[in-house]
């Protein structure tokens, strides 16, 4: 089967939708990978990378999107690329079903199945292919670095022959995948962070990279389907408007990142804010292409508005194209296993991830998906284990019984037996016991060494051989002295060998 | 020397060997344990010799220095991965010297003329002893077979073995009860049978049991040989064998009781369970969900190197592909830059107790940064990356998530819970235990399959 990785056709766009490094994986599936001359370039991929991996490389559009069975592509194709597809190939890229209705109508005619990355259920077990984390971690990185661009001091608080120099104070509004990577990188370059979420989980995600987490004294539940938050009741936002308002005057940057998916952003941040902010201060709005979370945000655009520099980039992956090339590619190369090696290849509408990604099946629309349940906590990687107690089983044989045990024995035999057996006994359980006290002492890392010195000393029945080898059978005694030397010689050398290697520093 | 003179020779003797233990419970007295125990060996056999009751030294001098020569050359050749074999064989010899020492005491009566009740616990002695001996000589034997590699590491299990066992067992207290009833020459013949009896049993028990499990048999069958030579203590009227037996039986039954905790089953459980088959069996287990991350040893060794807190997790597969040296150089490399590398290990990690101390010693890692389960499992989540060197049933989170696992409730390496984890293993073959271990399909889970050395040679040679 051949797989095609065209060249994006967006100006802006400089992502690609493979790494060289996931041609290899493609190749082992059995794929005929063919890249398109140039895909790579502004990611810092070149061809000769490409052709280094194994991949063909092609020029021409025509064949490259005419003769594909699958095409991988990062922004949904335009008109005129449509027109390119075989009837019957799949596509698999970003859709945004919910804006491209037409789109879907056009491709639909040419029979194509169509998955989008964008459409992948938020399931822990499609981590692993969900490019929106991974364009929104990468984004939140970037918003920081665009950030300090725009703003005219150090993150980092310093004391210097030149005077103090204050910490920069970063407000990170919105702590998902996106929020959170900001966070993360505003800390590294050693801003103090804050974070404000509707959704109080989050909060221990915050505090781990080291941000502040704002409370509201307000309660309210803001987790949502699918990992986002919900929209919030009047109250709330009003109280929340009132934090951000005050937190405006007092910090020198304000990311925010708060989207809800096909729905204009809430605008968080309104003029009168922007205007009570110090001058020099800068706000990046990630929600800038479903309208912005600042009310002067102009999506796409980076202005200065009362000295307050508002970025409104919607392609912050695009601006950081090897990184985020990498991640996407990585994200692919897994959704392009779940539809099994070119020789069994399957969409597989049972497969909860696959129906969920299908927004076209054989040109028929398929989305939106039928409901399916997700699971609330998607960015935590780890839940909290459940540990259970580990079950003492009831014995017969608890301390007490076997004690109790021990006496009555004991009893018995002293009422039967005979002076010399009761002294070896009483030899014998006392032995027993000064053994067990000192071998509970013993370090676990000692266990073979003592294992190794209790074999050499139970080699002590030498002296039981010894005592009939002059009698009327040597050999037989013989034979069990000279088995107990090897024991004792062996058994004392290789413990003292073993202790000669344990070390300190 | 007068009797009175060897009995506190024999004493003193037994002293030295509990100051012996004793000894070992600390690395830094350990040396000087061993020591104790030798002495106290010396001593005994010195007294023995100046008893009187030793003649015929021609046969005996030969035959010890013989012996004395072939355990030197033993525990010198021997490799540190083939302890727990040395350790198995060296069991089998304790066990049959005191079979051949309950014959011939019987065969050879001492010039006292027992009666009643004297006799009767005489060759009682006689019969606990040979048997003992007997279980201890071919039960050993065939650990050692299975730890070779020589048998079948699998749980040969015959249909009613119980029964078989508890035949054998009736048996043989039947053809004791014969015995003491007999005259001398018929009840040697008794006896005999009673041996080999034991014999069978010996083996009819151990191949029933799976090599992972060879931790708890040697340190019961270690508890065995010393409760053979308490045996033989009690038949010759000698207080430092019954000493020595004594120590050397409670000794092995610690430790087969902390292995047992350590696995969270009974001894009987391990004896005759057979792992896997009663009950819960594999297919019962809850189906895991998601995909295995390979990763190469490129990555492995840029990861080691950004690390602030690398764990090492070694296991069995480390012995079997003799990887500790290579795990000793990347320790050191790392060390040199810095990192914080330090080892956990699980109480029935290997095949002996004790056994991956052992090797890392032998690699020349310094112990005090080798640690106990229970002393790291609490740091985990300040780990950076953690290493799985060729473990699995040690790490697999089901012991403690899933009660219908056949582990549920074994104490665990909480591996999963560091920042990220690197699982070397040869493929994707489950434990021993047939447990599919969800730890491989864990987000933070990297897998680097191939053969241990070679893939940590090549991280290795990727770190410099």
């Amino acid at each position: 089967m051949k797989l095609s990785v065209p060249k994006e056709s967006l100006p802006t766009e400089k992502r690609v939708a493979i790494s060289p490094g996931n041609v290899a994986s493609l190749m082992t599936l059995g794929y005929q990978v063919t890249v398109q001359s140039g895909a790579g370039q502004q990611a810092n991929f070149t061809d000769e990378l490409y052709e280094e991996a194994g991949a063909v490389l092609i020029d021409d559009s025509s064949p490259l999107w005419g003769e594909a069975d699958l095409l991988l592509k990062i922004n949904p194709p335009t008109d005129e690329e449509v027109t390119l597809f075989k009837e019957g190939a799949t596509l698999i890229s970003f859709a945004y079903p919910a804006r491209n209705e037409k789109l879907l109508q056009s491709l639909g005619q040419r029979k194509v199945n169509w998955l989008a990355m964008d459409c992948v259920p938020r399931i822990s077990r499609a981590q692993s292919m969900d490019a929106l984390s991974s364009m929104a971690n990468v984004a939140g990185y970037r918003a920081v670095v665009e950030a300090s661009h725009a703003f005219g001091r150090f993150f980092t608080g310093q004391i210097t022959a030149a005077g103090k120099v204050p910490p920069a104070k970063v407000l990170v509004i919105g702590a998902g995948v996106a929020g959170l990577a900001a966070i993360g990188a505003a800390r590294n370059m050693g801003a103090i962070v804050r974070a404000f979420d509707t959704r109080p989980a989050v909060k221990e995600e915050v505090k781990s990279l080291g941000g502040e987490f704002l409370m509201l004294d307000f309660e309210e539940e803001g987790a949502g389907s699918g990992g986002y938050a919900k929209v919030m009741s009047k109250e709330f936002i009003d109280a929340e408007m009132k934090l951000f308002a005050e937190q405006a005057e007092e910090v020198d940057i304000i990311i925010t990142t708060a989207m809800i998916p096909g729905k204009k952003s809430p605008v968080l941040i309104t003029g009168d804010m922007v205007k009570s902010m110090k001058h020099g201060s800068v706000i990046v709005d990630l929600a800038a292409e479903g309208g912005g979370n600042c009310e002067l945000t102009e999506p796409g655009e980076s202005k200065i508005v009362h000295g307050v520099t508002i970025l409104g980039y919607s392609d912050l992956p695009s601006r950081l194209a090897s990184q985020s090339s990498r991640l996407y590619g990585n994200n692919l190369v897994k959704l392009v296993n779940l539809l099994g090696n070119t020789e069994n290849f399957t969409i597989n509408l049972e497969d909860e991830i696959i129906r969920g990604a299908l927004v076209l099946d054989e040109g028929e629309i398929s989305w939106p998906p039928p409901k399916v349940e997700v699971s609330v906590h998607v960015q935590s990687p780890k839940g909290p284990s459940v540990v259970k107690p580990i079950v003492e089983k009831k014995s017969i044989f608890s301390p007490g019984v076997m004690l109790g045990g021990l006496c009555v024995l004991l009893l018995a035999l002293g009422w039967k037996g005979e002076s010399e057996f009761l002294d070896q006994l009483t030899v014998f359980v006392l032995s027993c016991f000064v053994g067990y006290m000192v071998v509970w002492n013993v370090s676990p890392s000692l266990h073979t060494p003592l294992m190794s010195v209790t074999n050499a000393i139970s080699g002590i029945i030498v002296i039981g051989g010894m005592l009939f080898v002059s009698g009327s059978n040597p050999w037989i005694a013989g034979v069990a002295i000279f088995l107990a030397t090897i024991n004792i010689a062996g058994g004392f050398l290789v413990t003292h060998r073993m202790l000669k290697m344990f070390r300190k520093e | 020397m007068t009797e009175g003179l060897i009995t506190m020779a024999y004493l003193v003797s037994g002293l030295f060997f509990i100051l012996s233990l004793g000894g070992l419970s600390k690395q830094e007295t350990a040396r000087k344990g061993n020591i104790y125990g030798i002495l106290g060996m010396a001593l005994a056999i010195l007294a023995t010799f100046a008893s009187g009751e030793v003649e015929n030294f021609k046969l005996l001098i030969p035959l010890m220095l013989g012996g004395a020569v072939i355990g030197a050359v033993l525990a010198k050749r021997v490799e540190m991965t083939s302890m727990p074999e040395l350790v198995a064989i060296l069991h089998s010899f304790v066990g049959l010297a005191a079979v051949l020492v309950g014959v011939v005491s019987f065969i050879d009566p001492s010039d006292i003329e027992l009666t009643g009740t004297n006799k009767l616990i005489h060759e009682i002695e006689i019969l606990l002893g040979v048997f003992i001996g007997g279980v201890t000589f071919t039960g050993s034997v065939v650990a050692f077979g299975k730890l070779r590699g020589s048998l079948s590491g699998k749980p040969m299990l015959l249909p009613g073995r119980h029964l078989l066992n508890l035949g054998m067992l009736g048996a043989s207290i039947w053809l004791g009860a014969q015995f003491i009833d007999q005259g001398h020459d018929q009840a040697l013949i008794s006896l005999l049978i009673v041996m080999g009896i034991s014999f069978v049993l010996g083996v009819h028990l151990i191949v029933a049991i799976g090599g992972a499990d060879m931790p708890v048999v040697v340190s019961m069958l270690n508890s065995y040989s010393g409760w053979a030579a308490a045996a033989a203590g009690f038949m010759l009227k000698n207080d430092l064998l019954i000493i020595t037996g004594a120590l050397v039986g409670s000794s092995g039954a610690i430790l087969s009781y902390i292995m047992c905790k350590a696995m969270n089953r009974s001894l009987a459980n391990v004896i005759f369970g057979g792992f896997g088959t009663a009950g819960g069996s594999a297919a019962t287990a809850s189906e895991i969900k998601g995909s295995i991350t390979e990763t190469t040893a490129d990555e492995v060794a840029e990861e080691l190197k950004e690390a602030k807190e690398v764990m090492i997790v070694p296991g069995y597969g480390m012995a079997v592909a003799q990887a500790q040296h290579v795990v000793k150089d990347i320790t050191e490399t790392l060390r040199g830059q810095d990192v914080n590398v330090r080892f956990a290990i699980h109480p029935v990690a290997g095949r002996l107790p004790g056994h991956m101390n052992v090797l890392l010693a032998e690699a020349n890692v310094p112990y005090d940064i080798v640690f106990e389960m229970d002393e790291i499992n609490e740091d985990l989540p300040e780990v950076d990356v953690l290493l799985v060197v060729g473990a699995n049933d040690i790490v697999n989170p089901s012991a403690l998530e899933d009660s219908s696992s056949p582990i549920a409730g074994m104490p665990v390496i909480e591996a999963w819970n560091a920042k990220s984890v690197v699982a070397l293993k040869r493929s994707m073959a489950a434990g021993y235990s047939g447990v599919e271990n969800p730890l491989y399909f864990k987000d933070n889970t990297n897998m680097l399959f191939g053969d241990a050395k070679d893939t940590l040679s090549a991280v290795f040679s990727k770190l410099g």
